[in-house]
């Protein structure tokens, strides 16, 4: 493994000559602009230079997921084709990026297509979710943050047992400044999101959420945080139904926070 | 509760997971035995396993020795018959569970015997064995305390290993007072273990024929196997005259020494145990001592159809410790019933629709019971990529569906959006013009920053969570405001 981006780029620059794109999500592109916003103010402010290739759209998830394979291919090759330039890609997604990272050889092997294979192993390892980025790639924990809340932290199920990140977010959570960060009890329990399953079995998923609010609620927290939007707008869209006072926030944009209101 | 409701194998059809989980929802009492019952287990596992510093090397250890048998199947079966036979047993080769109860009846006529003990054996399940037995005018007796529990009130398994999980104590000896004529019972297990273990005595003293199923058979002595934890085991396998075993063709290891590896893996990740109570190992008949008949039957029913296949194979290393249904928060809040199937929770959501084969209503829902969390492949003791298999199958599924479905699989609604979906996302300005469109599209929908309700087949989300309506701008549109159109590279 690549032991921090640090290691092959002159100090004081960063990742001023990496060739970093940002890799939204479609989900978060249409539905939540903030968190997109969020990542480049983070990203920028660490000295990184974010390329957003216009032309990426959906990485095929939801359609390879939920089983709609075959259609799902035309995808995973636009994103090889759209990312495969870059030295690194970053989302703040844990789910969309296990899908490059963990699915893609599954796509390419059901494609026959041997070429997509060999794009897809070169680019995969390239691909990272956003708290791993920050502290295994860039080396950096304290990202100059400003977050005057009591906040506990969701680790999102891909995150955690498809990528792996460990306690990465944790490491730069614990370093924002005025932030007061209570652990969520039974926090690796699924929060019941899982893609097309929150629609298609909704009772299941609602009794898992129901269990989890019941544990977010249970911190006195403000806010719940995680590393991915998709299961922030159901546990949010839960605890908004219950009124219950409690905001989801996705974790770029609490790293975004700064105590100066001044600079946009 | 559903009794005796049609499984994914007994021919009938079945109701899908959601129905069957939206009823089992509703329990209130059994989500509190569930939620108490998978807590315990889940951590006293955890603390079972934490002690192994060699726990990771023995998963991959049991994970290899499994698809190397697999590989070599056919090899390691014909040795298996031919070491049974040595030591004096006869082998049977069932290509169904219509032929395993067919020669299972039989070897029981022939003894004329009208009852038979019966430890507890997911195969016979699989193959409604004690239904077949009991229109040939045989009773079998179940004399695991928990298939004893479930086979009075006249329900199916919820669980593995824990078949009665959804049951608590009070019901327990509500059930034996009205089943057993037990009096003054209190609701304390050992009490009720009590109950239980006067009638079975009776049974096993009785009985002419015992039948089991095998949790492993070593190939190169014959030597077959049941883990169990009552003693029940050892009874039914001991002091009947005739023994018979039901056996899926998966459960062969090569040798001996293989029990080094399972032995270490099973009763921490099942009973999280270092070792179970009661683990019997015999081969082929001795005389003067145990059975004098012993007949061992080999079933297929769909497992080579499973073998087939590259990425559903994995399935078949499973040694049904049930850990993964301990894990599931799935099964921890539907319960096995939901599952319509003798193998309910992430196994059995990936085996089932396998060995019955795709294109059934019913069964095609299971791999869809799934939020692809992944616990139960982190726990997997033979570790198969259960949320791989899942996603697998998902694939199968839709594919029948689409090539085999005719206009109604084309016209489904899901099929239609996904298709329509697809298109949009495979060109940047169809995406941006949904991504307008949707913009626009939500007003009838969206009040107060909210959207309260969905039409149609997204109903289901708003029926407990908000929806955020998408914003005034997307991130490319801010993007573009604050770069101009600048590009990258890769595109």
């Amino acid at each position: 493994m690549l032991r921090g981006i640090g290691a092959w780029i002159p100090d004081g620059e960063k990742g001023s000559t990496l060739r970093v794109a940002l890799f939204i999500t479609c989900f978060n592109d249409t539905l939540f602009p903030e968190t997109g916003r969020a990542t480049v103010e983070v990203l920028e402010r660490l000295g990184v230079r974010v390329d957003f290739p216009l032309e990426q759209t959906c990485c095929g998830q939801m359609h390879f997921n939920t089983g709609y394979q075959r259609e799902a291919i035309p995808l995973v090759r636009r994103f090889v084709d759209v990312f495969k330039n870059y030295d690194a890609v970053v989302a703040p997604s844990g789910s969309c990026v296990g899908m490059v990272r963990e699915l893609y050889p599954m796509a390419a092997e059901l494609a026959h297509d041997k070429r997509l294979a060999a794009d897809v192993e070169e680019l995969a390892p390239k691909v990272f979710e956003l708290s791993e980025f920050l502290v295994n790639k860039l080396e950096v924990t304290n990202v100059g943050a400003y977050y005057p809340h009591r906040v506990t932290y969701h680790p999102t199920c891909h995150s955690l047992r498809m990528l792996k990140v460990g306690d990465a977010p944790l490491k730069l959570l614990r370093a924002v400044d005025g932030m007061d960060l209570v652990e969520l009890p039974e926090a690796k329990e699924c929060c019941g999101f899982g893609g097309t399953f929150a629609v298609k079995n909704a009772d299941t998923s609602i009794a898992m959420l129901s269990d989890k609010l019941r544990h977010v609620l249970g911190t006195e927290a403000e806010v719940c945080t995680a590393g991915d939007n998709s299961c922030l707008m159901h546990i949010g869209g839960g605890l908004k139904r219950q009124r219950a006072g409690v905001r989801a926030v996705h974790l770029a944009e609490i790293l975004a926070s700064e105590a100066t209101e001044e600079r946009k | 509760m559903e009794i005796k409701a049609p499984d994914a194998f007994s021919g009938g059809k079945t109701p899908s997971f959601e129905e069957s989980a939206r009823e089992s929802l509703a329990d209130a009492q059994l989500r509190r035995n569930l939620g108490k019952a998978t807590q315990t287990i889940r951590a006293k596992r955890a603390v079972a396993v934490e002690e192994m510093p060699d726990w990771e090397q023995l998963r991959e250890a049991g994970r290899a020795l499994k698809s190397r048998t697999l590989r070599h199947l056919d090899e390691y079966l014909l040795q298996l018959e031919e070491s049974v036979k040595r030591a004096g047993g006869q082998v049977h080769w069932a290509r169904d569970a219509e032929e395993a109860n067919g020669i299972i009846a039989g070897i029981a006529k022939s003894h004329e015997a009208k009852e038979v003990v019966k430890v507890k054996s997911i195969a016979t399940d699989e193959t409604k064995l004690n239904e077949h037995l009991e229109s040939e005018g045989i009773e079998a007796f179940e004399t695991d305390l928990a298939e004893l529990i479930i086979q009075l009130a006249g329900e199916t398994s919820s669980h593995i290993l824990v078949p009665a999980i959804h049951k608590n104590r009070s019901e327990i000896r509500e059930l034996f007072m009205q089943k057993l004529g037990a009096r003054d019972l209190s609701d304390d297990p050992p009490d009720l273990a009590n109950v239980a273990r006067l009638y079975l005595r009776e049974k096993f003293l009785k009985a002419k024929v015992g039948i089991s199923g095998a949790n492993f058979a070593v190939a190169e002595t014959g030597t077959v196997c049941v883990v169990e934890s009552e003693g029940n085991g050892r009874m039914c396998t001991t002091l009947p005259p005739v023994l018979v075993t039901l056996m899926g063709i998966e459960k062969v290891i090569p040798t001996w020494r293989d029990y080094e590896v399972f032995m270490q893996l099973l009763p921490r990740s099942s009973t999280a145990e270092r070792m179970n109570p009661y683990t019997s190992f015999w081969t082929g008949v001795s005389e003067g001592d145990g059975p004098q008949e012993f007949h061992l039957v080999l079933m297929d029913n769909g497992r080579t159809e499973v073998l087939d296949d590259e990425i559903g194979r994995q399935t078949l290393n499973c040694i049904r410790c049930s850990a993964c249904l301990n894990v599931c928060p799935v099964y921890e809040r539907t319960g096995g019933h939901a599952y319509n199937s003798v193998y309910p929770g992430p196994i059995g959501a990936i085996l089932t629709p396998q060995l019955v084969g795709i294109g059934k209503p019913g069964s095609d829902s299971l791999p869809y019971a799934s939020s692809l969390c992944g616990a139960c492949y982190e726990v997997c003791p033979v570790k198969i990529n259960i949320p791989e298999v899942l996603i697998h199958l998902r694939g199968k599924v839709v594919r029948h569906k689409q090539d085999e479905g005719g206009i109604k699989g084309k016209l489904d609604p899901e099929n239609v959006a996904m298709k329509a979906m697809a298109k949009t996302f495979s060109d940047r300005r169809l995406y941006e013009g949904a991504q307008r469109a949707a913009r626009i599209g939500q007003w009838p929908l969206a009040r107060g920053g909210a959207i309260h309700r969905l039409p149609g087949r997204l109903a289901g989300w708003t029926e407990a969570r908000e929806l955020r309506p998408v914003p005034e701008q997307t991130f490319r549109e801010w993007w573009r405001s604050r770069n101009g159109s600048a590009e990258g590279p890769g595109s």
